[in-house]
Protein backbone atom coordinates (compact mmCIF):
# COMPACT_ATOMS: atom_id res chain seq x y z
CA UNK A 1 0.00 0.00 0.00
CA UNK A 2 1.50 3.07 -1.25
CA UNK A 3 1.56 6.36 1.15
CA UNK A 4 -0.53 8.40 -1.67
CA UNK A 5 -3.79 5.64 -0.83
CA UNK A 6 -3.37 5.47 2.45
CA UNK A 7 -6.05 7.21 4.27
CA UNK A 8 -5.50 8.81 7.52
CA UNK A 9 -7.51 9.17 10.75
CA UNK A 10 -8.13 12.89 9.75
CA UNK A 11 -9.59 12.14 6.58
CA UNK A 12 -11.79 9.33 7.76
CA UNK A 13 -13.55 11.96 10.35
CA UNK A 14 -13.91 14.25 7.42
CA UNK A 15 -16.13 11.78 5.70
CA UNK A 16 -17.62 10.69 8.41
CA UNK A 17 -18.41 14.17 9.35
CA UNK A 18 -20.34 14.98 5.52
CA UNK A 19 -21.45 11.74 5.38
CA UNK A 20 -23.47 13.30 8.75
CA UNK A 21 -23.75 16.91 8.12
CA UNK A 22 -24.91 16.08 4.37
CA UNK A 23 -27.01 12.97 4.29
CA UNK A 24 -27.50 12.53 7.87
CA UNK A 25 -25.94 9.40 7.80
CA UNK A 26 -24.14 9.01 11.21
CA UNK A 27 -21.09 6.81 11.45
CA UNK A 28 -19.57 8.63 14.31
CA UNK A 29 -20.37 6.26 17.06
CA UNK A 30 -19.40 3.38 14.57
CA UNK A 31 -16.05 1.12 15.61
CA UNK A 32 -13.39 3.53 13.95
CA UNK A 33 -10.90 0.92 12.85
CA UNK A 34 -13.99 -1.11 11.04
CA UNK A 35 -15.19 1.98 9.43
CA UNK A 36 -11.34 3.22 8.07
CA UNK A 37 -10.80 -0.13 7.12
CA UNK A 38 -14.09 -0.29 5.00
CA UNK A 39 -13.50 3.32 3.60
CA UNK A 40 -9.76 2.39 2.82
CA UNK A 41 -11.33 -0.37 0.55
CA UNK A 42 -13.19 1.89 -1.19
CA UNK A 43 -10.92 4.03 -1.85
CA UNK A 44 -8.58 1.42 -3.54
CA UNK A 45 -10.67 -0.28 -5.19
CA UNK A 46 -12.39 2.96 -6.64
CA UNK A 47 -8.85 4.14 -7.72
CA UNK A 48 -9.08 7.79 -6.72
CA UNK A 49 -6.16 9.54 -7.43
CA UNK A 50 -6.32 11.46 -4.18
CA UNK A 51 -8.43 11.71 -1.30
CA UNK A 52 -9.92 15.45 -1.93
CA UNK A 53 -11.07 13.48 -5.26
CA UNK A 54 -12.77 10.75 -2.91
CA UNK A 55 -14.44 13.50 -1.02
CA UNK A 56 -15.04 15.52 -3.74
CA UNK A 57 -17.05 12.38 -5.20
CA UNK A 58 -18.71 11.58 -2.04
CA UNK A 59 -20.03 14.86 -2.02
CA UNK A 60 -21.34 15.64 -5.29
CA UNK A 61 -22.58 12.06 -6.69
CA UNK A 62 -25.80 10.87 -4.72
CA UNK A 63 -25.22 7.71 -6.85
CA UNK A 64 -22.02 7.00 -5.61
CA UNK A 65 -23.12 7.50 -1.95
CA UNK A 66 -25.44 4.69 -2.57
CA UNK A 67 -22.30 2.52 -3.48
CA UNK A 68 -20.68 3.89 -0.69
CA UNK A 69 -23.43 2.96 1.89
CA UNK A 70 -23.47 -0.27 0.75
CA UNK A 71 -19.69 -1.04 0.99
CA UNK A 72 -19.30 0.81 4.28
CA UNK A 73 -21.71 -1.64 6.07
CA UNK A 74 -20.96 -5.02 6.35
CA UNK A 75 -23.44 -7.39 4.42
CA UNK A 76 -21.49 -10.55 4.98
CA UNK A 77 -24.66 -13.33 5.84
CA UNK A 78 -25.69 -16.73 5.04
CA UNK A 79 -28.32 -18.91 5.56
CA UNK A 80 -28.04 -20.67 8.68
CA UNK A 81 -25.13 -19.32 10.15
CA UNK A 82 -24.28 -20.83 13.40
CA UNK A 83 -26.97 -23.84 13.12
CA UNK A 84 -26.89 -23.93 16.91
CA UNK A 85 -28.22 -20.87 17.46
CA UNK A 86 -31.08 -22.04 15.20
CA UNK A 87 -31.67 -25.11 16.85
CA UNK A 88 -32.36 -23.40 20.07
CA UNK A 89 -34.18 -21.00 18.37
CA UNK A 90 -36.69 -24.18 17.44
CA UNK A 91 -36.17 -25.63 20.54
CA UNK A 92 -36.62 -22.98 23.20
CA UNK A 93 -38.06 -19.56 21.39
CA UNK A 94 -40.54 -20.51 18.81
CA UNK A 95 -42.39 -23.14 20.87
CA UNK A 96 -43.69 -20.42 23.25
CA UNK A 97 -44.02 -18.34 19.89
CA UNK A 98 -46.53 -21.25 19.01
CA UNK A 99 -48.95 -20.18 21.43
CA UNK A 100 -49.94 -16.52 20.20
CA UNK A 101 -52.24 -15.61 17.92
CA UNK A 102 -50.46 -13.53 15.74
CA UNK A 103 -46.08 -13.40 15.74
CA UNK A 104 -43.98 -10.78 15.21
CA UNK A 105 -40.87 -10.72 14.57
CA UNK A 106 -37.96 -8.04 14.11
CA UNK A 107 -34.99 -9.01 12.62
CA UNK A 108 -32.70 -5.94 12.25
CA UNK A 109 -29.67 -5.81 10.03
CA UNK A 110 -31.16 -8.25 7.94
CA UNK A 111 -28.47 -7.52 4.93
CA UNK A 112 -29.46 -9.39 1.59
CA UNK A 113 -32.10 -11.30 3.70
CA UNK A 114 -30.26 -14.93 4.23
CA UNK A 115 -31.13 -15.00 7.77
CA UNK A 116 -34.43 -14.07 7.65
CA UNK A 117 -35.33 -16.44 4.97
CA UNK A 118 -33.79 -19.17 7.26
CA UNK A 119 -36.15 -18.07 10.75
CA UNK A 120 -39.04 -18.26 7.44
CA UNK A 121 -38.08 -21.59 6.81
CA UNK A 122 -38.03 -22.80 10.33
CA UNK A 123 -41.54 -21.05 11.52
CA UNK A 124 -43.07 -23.12 8.13
CA UNK A 125 -41.98 -26.33 9.49
CA UNK A 126 -43.43 -25.75 12.70
CA UNK A 127 -46.20 -24.54 11.21
CA UNK A 128 -46.24 -20.59 12.03
CA UNK A 129 -45.57 -19.23 9.30
CA UNK A 130 -48.96 -18.65 8.39
CA UNK A 131 -49.84 -16.21 11.36
CA UNK A 132 -46.10 -14.75 11.65
CA UNK A 133 -44.59 -11.77 9.72
CA UNK A 134 -40.98 -10.87 10.14
CA UNK A 135 -40.07 -6.96 9.48
CA UNK A 136 -36.70 -7.77 8.21
CA UNK A 137 -34.94 -4.20 7.96
CA UNK A 138 -31.93 -2.38 6.81
CA UNK A 139 -29.88 0.64 6.38
CA UNK A 140 -28.96 0.21 2.94
CA UNK A 141 -31.45 -0.09 0.51
CA UNK A 142 -29.36 -2.12 -2.27
CA UNK A 143 -29.47 -5.25 0.06
CA UNK A 144 -32.83 -4.53 0.94
CA UNK A 145 -33.53 -5.30 -2.60
CA UNK A 146 -31.47 -8.37 -3.26
CA UNK A 147 -33.18 -9.27 0.13
CA UNK A 148 -36.49 -8.43 -1.94
CA UNK A 149 -36.08 -10.65 -5.10
CA UNK A 150 -34.93 -13.54 -3.06
CA UNK A 151 -32.82 -15.05 -5.22
CA UNK A 152 -29.45 -16.11 -4.26
CA UNK A 153 -26.20 -17.57 -6.44
CA UNK A 154 -27.07 -21.62 -6.44
CA UNK A 155 -23.27 -21.76 -5.59
CA UNK A 156 -23.88 -21.47 -1.65
CA UNK A 157 -27.46 -24.28 -1.37
CA UNK A 158 -24.61 -26.55 -0.44
CA UNK A 159 -23.42 -25.29 2.32
CA UNK A 160 -26.68 -23.72 3.28
CA UNK A 161 -28.27 -27.06 2.83
CA UNK A 162 -25.58 -28.85 5.67
CA UNK A 163 -26.43 -25.73 7.63
CA UNK A 164 -30.15 -26.46 7.02
CA UNK A 165 -29.85 -29.77 8.68
CA UNK A 166 -27.73 -29.16 10.97
CA UNK A 167 -30.00 -26.48 12.71
CA UNK A 168 -32.61 -29.37 12.88
CA UNK A 169 -34.21 -28.74 9.27
CA UNK A 170 -36.56 -31.73 8.40
CA UNK A 171 -36.88 -31.72 4.51
CA UNK A 172 -35.08 -31.59 1.54
CA UNK A 173 -33.87 -27.76 1.63
CA UNK A 174 -34.10 -27.82 -2.31
CA UNK A 175 -37.90 -27.83 -1.48
CA UNK A 176 -37.89 -23.96 -0.77
CA UNK A 177 -36.16 -22.99 -3.67
CA UNK A 178 -36.18 -23.04 -7.50
CA UNK A 179 -32.72 -23.48 -9.12
CA UNK A 180 -32.58 -21.00 -12.39
CA UNK A 181 -29.07 -21.12 -13.93
CA UNK A 182 -26.68 -20.38 -11.62
CA UNK A 183 -29.33 -18.81 -9.02
CA UNK A 184 -31.80 -20.02 -6.51
CA UNK A 185 -35.31 -18.50 -6.20
CA UNK A 186 -36.70 -18.61 -2.83
CA UNK A 187 -40.30 -19.82 -2.79
CA UNK A 188 -43.01 -17.12 -2.58
CA UNK A 189 -44.36 -18.90 0.37
CA UNK A 190 -41.53 -17.53 2.55
CA UNK A 191 -41.24 -14.15 1.33
CA UNK A 192 -45.02 -13.35 1.69
CA UNK A 193 -44.41 -13.54 5.19
CA UNK A 194 -41.16 -11.21 5.23
CA UNK A 195 -41.85 -6.93 4.99
CA UNK A 196 -38.49 -5.60 3.96
CA UNK A 197 -38.20 -2.31 4.85
CA UNK A 198 -35.15 0.26 5.27
CA UNK A 199 -34.71 1.60 9.03
CA UNK A 200 -31.47 3.03 10.36
CA UNK A 201 -30.70 1.86 14.04
CA UNK A 202 -28.57 4.72 15.04
CA UNK A 203 -31.78 7.62 13.92
CA UNK A 204 -34.79 5.64 13.51
CA UNK A 205 -37.25 4.79 16.46
CA UNK A 206 -39.06 1.69 17.29
CA UNK A 207 -42.21 0.96 15.22
CA UNK A 208 -43.87 -1.57 16.56
CA UNK A 209 -43.52 -4.16 19.07
CA UNK A 210 -42.40 -7.65 18.44
CA UNK A 211 -42.09 -10.87 20.27
CA UNK A 212 -38.78 -11.82 19.17
CA UNK A 213 -35.82 -9.66 17.74
CA UNK A 214 -32.91 -11.22 16.12
CA UNK A 215 -29.71 -8.44 15.47
CA UNK A 216 -26.95 -10.70 14.73
CA UNK A 217 -23.28 -9.15 14.55
CA UNK A 218 -24.41 -5.63 14.07
CA UNK A 219 -23.71 -4.40 17.55
CA UNK A 220 -20.00 -5.50 17.14
CA UNK A 221 -19.33 -2.79 14.67
CA UNK A 222 -20.95 -0.01 17.32
CA UNK A 223 -19.23 1.52 20.35
CA UNK A 224 -20.37 1.32 24.00
CA UNK A 225 -22.98 3.86 23.40
CA UNK A 226 -24.14 3.41 20.34
CA UNK A 227 -24.39 -0.66 21.76
CA UNK A 228 -26.70 0.64 24.81
CA UNK A 229 -28.87 2.98 22.79
CA UNK A 230 -29.53 0.66 20.19
CA UNK A 231 -30.27 -2.31 23.04
CA UNK A 232 -33.10 0.32 24.48
CA UNK A 233 -34.33 0.23 21.62
CA UNK A 234 -34.42 -3.55 21.71
CA UNK A 235 -36.03 -3.28 24.95
CA UNK A 236 -38.48 -0.73 24.77
CA UNK A 237 -39.57 -2.54 21.18
CA UNK A 238 -40.22 -5.85 23.03
CA UNK A 239 -43.28 -7.12 24.56
CA UNK A 240 -43.35 -8.56 27.96
CA UNK A 241 -41.52 -12.02 28.17
CA UNK A 242 -40.47 -11.20 24.49
CA UNK A 243 -36.74 -12.93 23.26
CA UNK A 244 -33.49 -11.04 22.42
CA UNK A 245 -31.18 -12.74 19.89
CA UNK A 246 -27.84 -11.64 19.50
CA UNK A 247 -24.82 -12.49 17.25
CA UNK A 248 -22.05 -15.29 18.55
CA UNK A 249 -19.74 -12.62 20.40
CA UNK A 250 -21.62 -10.05 21.30
CA UNK A 251 -23.43 -9.90 24.97
CA UNK A 252 -25.94 -7.67 27.24
CA UNK A 253 -22.91 -8.08 29.86
CA UNK A 254 -21.80 -4.64 30.95
CA UNK A 255 -24.81 -3.18 28.71
CA UNK A 256 -27.60 -1.00 31.16
CA UNK A 257 -30.48 -2.77 30.07
CA UNK A 258 -28.89 -6.28 31.23
CA UNK A 259 -30.87 -6.04 34.12
CA UNK A 260 -33.99 -6.19 31.81
CA UNK A 261 -32.62 -9.70 30.53
CA UNK A 262 -32.33 -12.92 31.39
CA UNK A 263 -30.35 -15.48 29.61
CA UNK A 264 -31.97 -18.51 28.28
CA UNK A 265 -29.35 -19.95 26.20
CA UNK A 266 -25.55 -18.59 27.12
CA UNK A 267 -23.62 -19.71 24.21
CA UNK A 268 -26.07 -19.16 21.47
CA UNK A 269 -27.08 -15.28 22.50
CA UNK A 270 -30.55 -15.72 23.50
CA UNK A 271 -31.98 -13.95 25.79
CA UNK A 272 -35.90 -13.10 27.55
CA UNK A 273 -37.16 -9.66 28.50
CA UNK A 274 -38.81 -10.36 31.97
CA UNK A 275 -38.65 -6.29 33.40
CA UNK A 276 -39.16 -3.00 31.84
CA UNK B 1 -5.64 7.92 29.16
CA UNK B 2 -2.60 5.33 29.88
CA UNK B 3 -0.19 4.68 26.62
CA UNK B 4 -0.87 1.46 24.86
CA UNK B 5 1.50 -1.42 26.10
CA UNK B 6 3.70 -2.61 23.01
CA UNK B 7 2.41 -5.49 21.07
CA UNK B 8 3.22 -8.57 19.34
CA UNK B 9 1.07 -10.37 16.98
CA UNK B 10 1.85 -13.95 15.40
CA UNK B 11 -0.14 -14.56 12.56
CA UNK B 12 0.21 -18.55 11.98
CA UNK B 13 -1.80 -21.51 9.53
CA UNK B 14 -0.49 -24.54 9.08
CA UNK B 15 1.69 -26.03 10.85
CA UNK B 16 2.28 -23.33 13.42
CA UNK B 17 0.38 -24.56 16.67
CA UNK B 18 3.38 -26.55 16.89
CA UNK B 19 6.07 -23.72 16.86
CA UNK B 20 3.56 -21.36 19.31
CA UNK B 21 3.19 -24.24 21.47
CA UNK B 22 6.97 -24.42 21.85
CA UNK B 23 7.06 -21.09 22.55
CA UNK B 24 4.62 -19.97 25.10
CA UNK B 25 5.68 -21.83 28.09
CA UNK B 26 8.82 -20.42 27.71
CA UNK B 27 7.56 -16.76 28.63
CA UNK B 28 8.04 -15.60 31.76
CA UNK B 29 4.79 -14.39 33.99
CA UNK B 30 6.18 -10.42 33.85
CA UNK B 31 6.30 -10.56 30.06
CA UNK B 32 5.65 -7.14 29.60
CA UNK B 33 3.87 -6.63 26.14
CA UNK B 34 0.17 -7.51 24.85
CA UNK B 35 -0.06 -10.28 22.55
CA UNK B 36 -2.64 -11.31 19.85
CA UNK B 37 -2.67 -14.51 18.24
CA UNK B 38 -3.92 -14.95 14.86
CA UNK B 39 -4.42 -18.71 14.04
CA UNK B 40 -6.36 -19.95 10.46
CA UNK B 41 -8.51 -22.29 11.69
CA UNK B 42 -12.29 -23.70 10.78
CA UNK B 43 -15.02 -21.65 11.77
CA UNK B 44 -17.04 -22.92 14.81
CA UNK B 45 -14.24 -24.69 16.17
CA UNK B 46 -15.28 -22.84 19.59
CA UNK B 47 -13.23 -21.28 22.35
CA UNK B 48 -10.86 -24.93 21.69
CA UNK B 49 -7.54 -23.08 20.94
CA UNK B 50 -7.67 -20.39 23.69
CA UNK B 51 -7.69 -23.28 26.43
CA UNK B 52 -4.99 -25.04 24.72
CA UNK B 53 -2.84 -22.63 24.75
CA UNK B 54 -3.50 -21.49 27.95
CA UNK B 55 -2.61 -24.81 29.31
CA UNK B 56 1.24 -24.32 27.96
CA UNK B 57 1.57 -20.75 29.27
CA UNK B 58 2.13 -18.71 32.91
CA UNK B 59 0.30 -16.00 31.36
CA UNK B 60 -3.21 -14.83 30.41
CA UNK B 61 -4.48 -16.38 27.54
CA UNK B 62 -8.24 -15.25 26.45
CA UNK B 63 -10.05 -15.70 23.15
CA UNK B 64 -11.09 -12.02 22.04
CA UNK B 65 -14.06 -10.24 23.46
CA UNK B 66 -15.34 -7.02 21.23
CA UNK B 67 -14.20 -4.07 23.43
CA UNK B 68 -11.23 -5.89 25.04
CA UNK B 69 -8.66 -3.41 26.24
CA UNK B 70 -5.31 -4.54 25.12
CA UNK B 71 -3.42 -5.32 28.54
CA UNK B 72 0.17 -6.11 29.06
CA UNK B 73 1.07 -9.71 30.15
CA UNK B 74 -2.22 -10.78 28.35
CA UNK B 75 -2.64 -13.16 24.93
CA UNK B 76 -5.59 -12.33 22.95
CA UNK B 77 -6.50 -14.80 20.80
CA UNK B 78 -8.44 -14.22 17.78
CA UNK B 79 -11.71 -15.95 17.70
CA UNK B 80 -12.55 -18.27 14.44
CA UNK B 81 -15.07 -16.91 11.91
CA UNK B 82 -13.81 -12.67 13.09
CA UNK B 83 -11.32 -10.66 12.07
CA UNK B 84 -9.56 -9.21 14.45
CA UNK B 85 -9.09 -4.81 14.88
CA UNK B 86 -7.50 -2.47 16.94
CA UNK B 87 -9.02 0.70 18.16
CA UNK B 88 -6.75 4.27 18.51
CA UNK B 89 -7.79 3.63 22.14
CA UNK B 90 -6.41 0.15 22.52
CA UNK B 91 -9.84 -1.73 22.46
CA UNK B 92 -10.54 -4.44 20.22
CA UNK B 93 -12.99 -4.90 17.83
CA UNK B 94 -14.59 -8.15 16.20
CA UNK B 95 -15.61 -7.72 12.55
CA UNK B 96 -17.41 -10.58 10.46
CA UNK B 97 -16.77 -9.15 7.09
CA UNK B 98 -15.38 -10.93 3.45
CA UNK B 99 -12.96 -13.63 3.88
CA UNK B 100 -9.53 -12.35 2.87
CA UNK B 101 -7.13 -14.71 1.43
CA UNK B 102 -9.74 -17.22 1.89
CA UNK B 103 -9.75 -16.84 5.97
CA UNK B 104 -11.55 -15.17 8.59
CA UNK B 105 -9.71 -14.60 10.91
CA UNK B 106 -7.27 -12.83 8.38
CA UNK B 107 -3.78 -12.11 9.46
CA UNK B 108 -3.37 -9.23 6.93
CA UNK B 109 -6.06 -7.32 8.83
CA UNK B 110 -5.34 -7.73 11.97
CA UNK B 111 -1.47 -6.59 10.55
CA UNK B 112 -2.61 -3.38 8.93
CA UNK B 113 -5.24 -3.03 11.95
CA UNK B 114 -2.11 -3.04 14.75
CA UNK B 115 0.41 -0.79 12.20
CA UNK B 116 -2.15 2.23 11.83
CA UNK B 117 -2.75 2.19 15.52
CA UNK B 118 0.90 0.66 17.32
CA UNK B 119 3.31 2.21 15.03
CA UNK B 120 7.10 1.69 15.95
CA UNK B 121 5.35 -0.09 19.26
CA UNK B 122 4.62 -3.19 17.17
CA UNK B 123 6.41 -6.54 16.75
CA UNK B 124 4.88 -8.63 13.90
CA UNK B 125 6.12 -13.00 13.67
CA UNK B 126 4.58 -15.03 10.74
CA UNK B 127 5.01 -18.33 11.15
CA UNK B 128 4.44 -21.58 8.93
CA UNK B 129 1.21 -21.79 6.35
CA UNK B 130 0.43 -22.85 3.18
CA UNK B 131 -1.44 -19.04 2.37
CA UNK B 132 -0.21 -15.35 1.30
CA UNK B 133 -1.91 -14.20 4.15
CA UNK B 134 0.18 -11.97 6.15
CA UNK B 135 2.41 -10.62 3.40
CA UNK B 136 0.86 -7.60 2.80
CA UNK B 137 -0.01 -6.60 6.65
CA UNK B 138 3.54 -7.18 7.04
CA UNK B 139 4.28 -4.16 4.54
CA UNK B 140 2.39 -2.11 6.22
CA UNK B 141 3.96 -2.83 9.78
CA UNK B 142 7.31 -2.44 8.03
CA UNK B 143 5.91 1.06 6.89
CA UNK B 144 4.63 2.20 10.19
CA UNK B 145 7.91 1.86 11.72
CA UNK B 146 7.33 -1.58 13.16
CA UNK B 147 9.35 -4.59 13.39
CA UNK B 148 8.60 -7.49 10.86
CA UNK B 149 9.62 -11.00 11.31
CA UNK B 150 8.96 -14.76 10.04
CA UNK B 151 9.79 -18.04 10.84
CA UNK B 152 12.47 -19.13 8.90
CA UNK B 153 11.26 -21.27 5.95
CA UNK B 154 13.21 -23.78 6.46
CA UNK B 155 11.94 -24.93 9.61
CA UNK B 156 8.39 -24.64 8.73
CA UNK B 157 6.06 -27.24 8.23
CA UNK B 158 3.94 -25.57 5.54
CA UNK B 159 7.21 -22.99 3.89
CA UNK B 160 4.96 -20.93 1.99
CA UNK B 161 3.52 -18.71 3.77
CA UNK B 162 6.79 -17.34 5.75
CA UNK B 163 8.25 -17.37 2.23
CA UNK B 164 5.63 -15.39 0.57
CA UNK B 165 6.43 -13.10 2.76
CA UNK B 166 9.99 -12.61 2.92
CA UNK B 167 9.57 -12.31 -1.21
CA UNK B 168 7.05 -9.39 -1.32
CA UNK B 169 7.80 -7.43 2.26
CA UNK B 170 10.24 -5.76 3.83
CA UNK B 171 11.38 -8.33 6.35
CA UNK B 172 13.24 -7.30 9.36
CA UNK B 173 14.77 -10.65 10.31
CA UNK B 174 14.52 -14.58 9.37
CA UNK B 175 14.12 -16.85 12.62
CA UNK B 176 14.76 -20.29 13.48
CA UNK B 177 12.75 -21.53 16.38
CA UNK B 178 15.03 -21.14 18.73
CA UNK B 179 16.17 -17.64 17.93
CA UNK B 180 12.34 -16.97 17.91
CA UNK B 181 12.05 -18.05 21.21
CA UNK B 182 14.55 -16.28 22.75
CA UNK B 183 13.86 -13.15 20.74
CA UNK B 184 10.34 -12.81 22.03
CA UNK B 185 11.53 -13.64 25.40
CA UNK B 186 13.60 -10.92 25.57
CA UNK B 187 11.23 -8.29 24.38
CA UNK B 188 11.35 -5.17 26.96
CA UNK B 189 8.34 -2.78 27.45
Amino acid sequence: MDHLHHLKDEDVLLLLNDLLEQYGYDFTDYSFASVKRRLQRVYIADRFPGFAEFRYKVKTDAGYLVHLMEQITVNVTEMFRDPGFFRELCRQVLPVLATYPLIRIWHAGCSSGEEAYSVAILLHEMNLLHKSIIYATDINENVLETARRGIFPLQYMQQYSQNYLLSGGQQEFSRYYAANYEYARFSDILKEKIIFAAHNLVTDHSFNEFQLIICRNVLIYFNKDLQDKVLHLFSDSLEQLGFLALGAKETLRFTTVAPLFKPIAHKEKIWRKIAT
Amino acid sequence: MTPLPKLLVIGGSAGSLDVLIQLLPELEPEWPLAMIIVLHRKAGSDTLLSELLSAKTCLSVKEAEEKDMLLPGCIYVAPADYHLLIEPDGSLTLDASEKVHYSRPSIDVTFISAAEVCGGHLYCLLLSGANMDGAEGMQAVHESGGFTSVQDPATAEAPFMPKYAINTARVDKVFNIREMIDFVKGLKA
